[in-house]
């Protein structure tokens, strides 16, 4: 139904995609996989002619006409009827001025000709169909007032409400948590499912996630830097990859390669009862003289030992990453206690204390573009920790330290002078790591280190952080989402919901047999195999 | 070291050498190439720079006193020193009048010479010797004629604009330190400092401030520098407003978070990692805020709320040339000079804009992708 025929586009003389070519039959379900930058998302906005300022060339068939001939209000009644098309963020795609119900109804009355009441009444069947509860409540709602996962549902309705042939799916679960991502997941397939027995129509997924594939595709199709490099039925792609590229993507998949803490070890970190309130935002006059609070972390306890990984995990919203401020010293805790080398984090007064105390635990963040100053040079982000913590130290020797920090974590000596615009994320996480490194700490609080980073380069990241363990006898409080990720480095492994730990243990015990059920639930949604 | 980290250290390495190429650039060069690019921005700055610099020169190019004076033998620096006029012959012990024809007879003559300015007017000279009656039409003395005084109309707008752009930049810049400072600290600390800076900033920018300025010129004799101090009492406010936002959004961000749990104090966390990151809105601003400092100098003066006579300004020029409409050479120079002066750092500002636009320069870092 769909046949893309030697589709080449360009921004300016740089290929974003060459010479692809590819074909989806009616009601079948193929995946576009590849890593960030490989084409797989400009592809499939070139399907509807949504790629501004671009030369394209070659052909994109669909049902027996060319789409990149079609003239501008010809692709306006294509879009959205025959080719419907859900995004990754759905906070961003939905309209926040309009409701649910004036967004569905839009295209049906746009391409289907129905009337406000007709389109209302098959709004509230589409979104029962997506499992939104309450669809006749929830049709008048903003999209502010749905959560993640309803929106998402939403976003499914709508690109569904016209029936169309062929439905593009860019990372629909990328922004998701686990459990709702599963759901999502079978949702689409559902429907798919029936849709292609009523009418044949085909849904093209575009993803980086190959657990999301295999469980989803019937065939996939695996890009690299805009070049299709391998396409075959899923079974057989996963069995036997022949394609290099392919082979690596497959075998991306953490490996856990951590040695066990020895039974002696001193702890370094002793969190007892600690619990984190948020001041409420106040509405109205009367709010601004009381007392408001939310808590967000309640009475956690645990302590991490020198050369232990603690893992911790919970959706977006558990309190995982208000945990890691708390012990960083960012977030005033309101109640409990905080040991750092059997110190305690809070007696502390004097600003020399405190600077001895913060040496001995660094950070590295989620975001790589965010992390570092983009107005520092290489050299002052990681010389800034080494003039506040050795001031023994002088330029040269200072200058020194730094080449071998960046030697240690992979990049080499002559970046000194440059900024962080020039480095690629996987390069940024490295010095960032740098940068904690410097100050040559017992502990690093991990916040999801490596969630922004490709499959490939995550793995690379990790390895990164399991040798330093190893070198320096480092402690990680490993912050994160991805279960894999988390196999691959934790000793010990903390699960957290609502700002509470419902469960603690070493990894193995808890992967293999979890005894909460909201541990059992991610576990099976994270679909690891 | 496990296999791997070579590889990936190789991998690095590749990836670096591409950067070879194309040398490192800071972004704040990477800013200045892209003003550079705008022709019209550029050529603006480069022509206000000149003029301003000719104008801080003023005294050599309009002033009535000679550079350098040969006479009998001896040598004077009339431009840094006062003489008599009896050195040169004359009667009185009154400093020297150099437009006087008897001195200039006195120093032409035999070996003695002066080597005098292109413009032989002081903005406060008075021509006693003028063959026509002021205000005169411009000449070859009096390029740009005289006001109804006899005083130089050229060398009253050099020095005019001299005056003006100078208490521009002096505006500008207490200005911008007193809104930085105002803003950051509310920003930056946020919750009860921030709630209680912002009702005393709107109680502050609800005064009524050019009423302010016509009491106490009429109990202070005004001069530049109390029309300075109370300028600048109130031209901080739009701009903290900016820098709060800029802090606001700039704290929370993961370099800022890294560099407290690194053990800085809060001023090294601002002086370092915030401020350098919220400079953007306040470069865009400067011309602007120039431009609007010499336009408020020149409508107190033209208003008479401004700098005291014989002070030379361009308002007070342009009253000048509204009460003598018929003389059209006050207020056509005049006002030519401040249409140039205002336009240049208009268009300055513009291409500053152009050049710091974040969504342009993103465009440019990121090299396409999502």
């Amino acid at each position: 139904m769909l046949s893309i025929e030697n589709l080449s586009i360009r921004f300016g003389d740089t290929f974003a995609v060459k010479d692809l070519s590819l074909q989806v039959s009616a009601g079948e379900r193929v995946a576009l996989v590849g890593e960030s930058g490989s084409g797989k998302s400009v592809t499939a906005l070139s399907i509807l002619k949504l790629v501004g300022s671009a030369q394209t060339s070659g052909r994109i068939m669909l049902a027996g006409s060319d789409i990149l001939k079609k003239s501008e209000p010809e692709l306006r009644r294509l879009r959205g009827r025959d080719v419907a098309m859900i995004f990754q963020e759905p906070m961003t795609a939905l309209n926040p001025l309009f409701t649910i119900g004036q967004q569905i109804g839009e295209s049906l009355r746009l391409h289907e000709g129905l009337d406000r009441r007709d389109a209302h009444a098959r709004g509230i069947q589409l979104l029962a169909r997506t499992g939104i509860p309450e669809p006749e409540r929830r049709i008048n709602s903003f999209p502010h007032q749905l959560s993640g996962g309803q929106r998402q549902r939403a976003m499914i309705a709508m690109a569904l409400a016209c029936r169309p042939k062929l439905l593009l799916a860019d990372e629909p679960t990328t922004a998701l948590d686990v459990t709702v991502r599963k759901q999502i997941i079978e949702l689409l397939l559902e429907l798919q499912e029936e849709e292609a027995a009523a009418r044949g129509m085909a849904i093209l997924l575009i993803t980086h996630d190959l657990n999301l594939v295999r469980r989803f595709a019937q065939r996939v199709a695996v890009m690299e830097k805009g070049v299709l490099v391998e396409s075959a039925p899923t079974e057989q792609l996963f069995t036997a990859p022949q394609h290099p590229y392919t082979k690596r993507l497959l075998d991306s998949e953490p490996q856990r390669d951590i040695e066990p803490v020895p039974r002696n070890a001193k702890p370094v970190l002793e969190v007892s009862g600690l619990a984190v309130d948020y001041h409420k935002p106040a509405v109205g006059w009367r709010q601004m003289f009381k007392k408001n609070s939310f808590r967000a972390l309640h009475d956690i306890n645990f302590e991490l030992r020198r050369g232990e990984t603690l893992g911790v995990v919970g959706e977006s919203g558990s309190g995982k990453s208000t945990l890691a401020s708390a012990v960083l010293g960012l977030q005033y805790a309101s109640e409990g206690e905080i040991h750092i080398d059997g110190r305690a984090l809070a007696g502390l007064h004097t600003s020399k204390q405190k600077r001895a105390l913060y040496a001995q635990m660094q950070v590295v963040f989620q975001d790589p573009y965010g992390s570092l100053s983009p107005r520092m040079t290489i050299e002052q982000v990681i010389g800034e920790g080494l003039a506040m913590h050795r001031p023994d130290m002088d330029a040269t020797a200072r200058r020194a330290r730094i080449v071998e920090l960046l030697q240690e974590v992979g990049l080499p000596g002559n970046v000194l002078q440059r900024y962080p615009h020039e480095f690629s994320g996987g390069q940024r996480q490295r010095i960032a790591i740098a940068r904690a490194l410097a100050v040559e700490p017992e502990m690093l609080v991990l916040d999801e280190p490596t969630s922004a980073l490709d499959v490939s380069i995550q793995q690379q990241v990790l390895r990164l952080l399991t040798r330093l363990q190893k070198k320096y006898n480092l402690s990680y409080l490993f912050i994160t989402h991805d279960l894999a990720v988390m196999r691959a480095m934790a000793h010990r492994v903390m699960v957290m919901k609502d700002g509470r730990v419902i469960e603690s243990g070493a990894t193995e015990d808890i992967m293999s047999a979890p005894s909460h059920p909201y541990t059992r639930a991610l576990l099976e949604a994270s679909m690891l195999s | 070291m496990d296999p791997h980290s070579g590889l990936t250290a190789g991998a690095a390495g590749i990836a670096v050498a591409t950067y070879t190429a194309s040398d490192s650039i800071s972004p704040g060069r990477r800013i200045w190439q892209r003003f550079k690019r705008n022709r019209l921005g550029y050529w603006s700055f480069i022509i206000f720079m000149v003029i301003f610099i000719f104008s801080l020169g003023a005294e050599l190019i309009a002033n009535d006193r000679p550079l350098v004076v040969r006479y009998d033998g001896h040598w004077y620096f009339p431009i840094v020193k006062d003489y008599p006029e009896t050195t040169f012959g004359g009667d009185f012990q009154s400093n020297t009048n150099y437009l006087d024809p008897y001195i200039v007879k006195h120093l032409t003559s035999g070996n003695n010479f002066a080597i005098v300015t292109p413009n032989r007017y002081h903005y406060d000279t008075l021509n006693y010797f003028a063959k026509v009656p002021n205000p005169a039409r411009p000449s070859t003395t009096n390029w740009l004629g005289t006001d109804v005084y006899g005083r130089d109309i050229f060398s009253r707008l050099l020095y005019g604009f001299r005056v003006s752009v100078l208490f521009g930049i002096a505006l500008t810049i207490s200005g911008t330190v007193l809104g930085i400072l105002a803003g950051a600290v509310q920003g930056y600390f946020g919750g009860r400092t921030d709630l209680i800076g912002q009702r005393l900033v709107e109680i502050w920018s609800s005064l009524p401030d050019l009423y302010l300025l016509i009491i106490f010129a009429s109990i202070f004799e005004p001069t530049l520098f109390l029309l300075f101090i109370l300028l600048s009492l109130f031209g901080w406010l739009g701009l903290s407003d900016y820098v709060r936002g800029e802090f606001l959004r700039n704290r929370s961000l993961d370099y800022v978070r890294a560099a407290r749990t690194m053990g800085l104090s809060h001023w090294q966390v601002i002086w370092r990692h915030v401020l350098p990151n919220s400079l953007t809105p306040l470069i865009t601003f400067l011309p602007f805020r120039m431009s609007a400092a010499i336009l408020a100098l020149t409508s107190l003066d033209f208003l008479g709320l401004g700098v005291p006579p014989p002070t030379p300004s361009l308002g007070e020029l342009l009253y000048e040339g509204k009460n003598n409409l018929d003389a059209w050479w006050i207020s056509i120079s005049t006002f030519t000079v401040l249409v140039v002066t205002l336009l240049l750092l208009t268009f300055m500002g513009d291409a500053l804009r152009n050049a710091l636009d974040k969504k342009l320069s993103d465009a440019s870092l990121s090299g396409g992708g999502k």
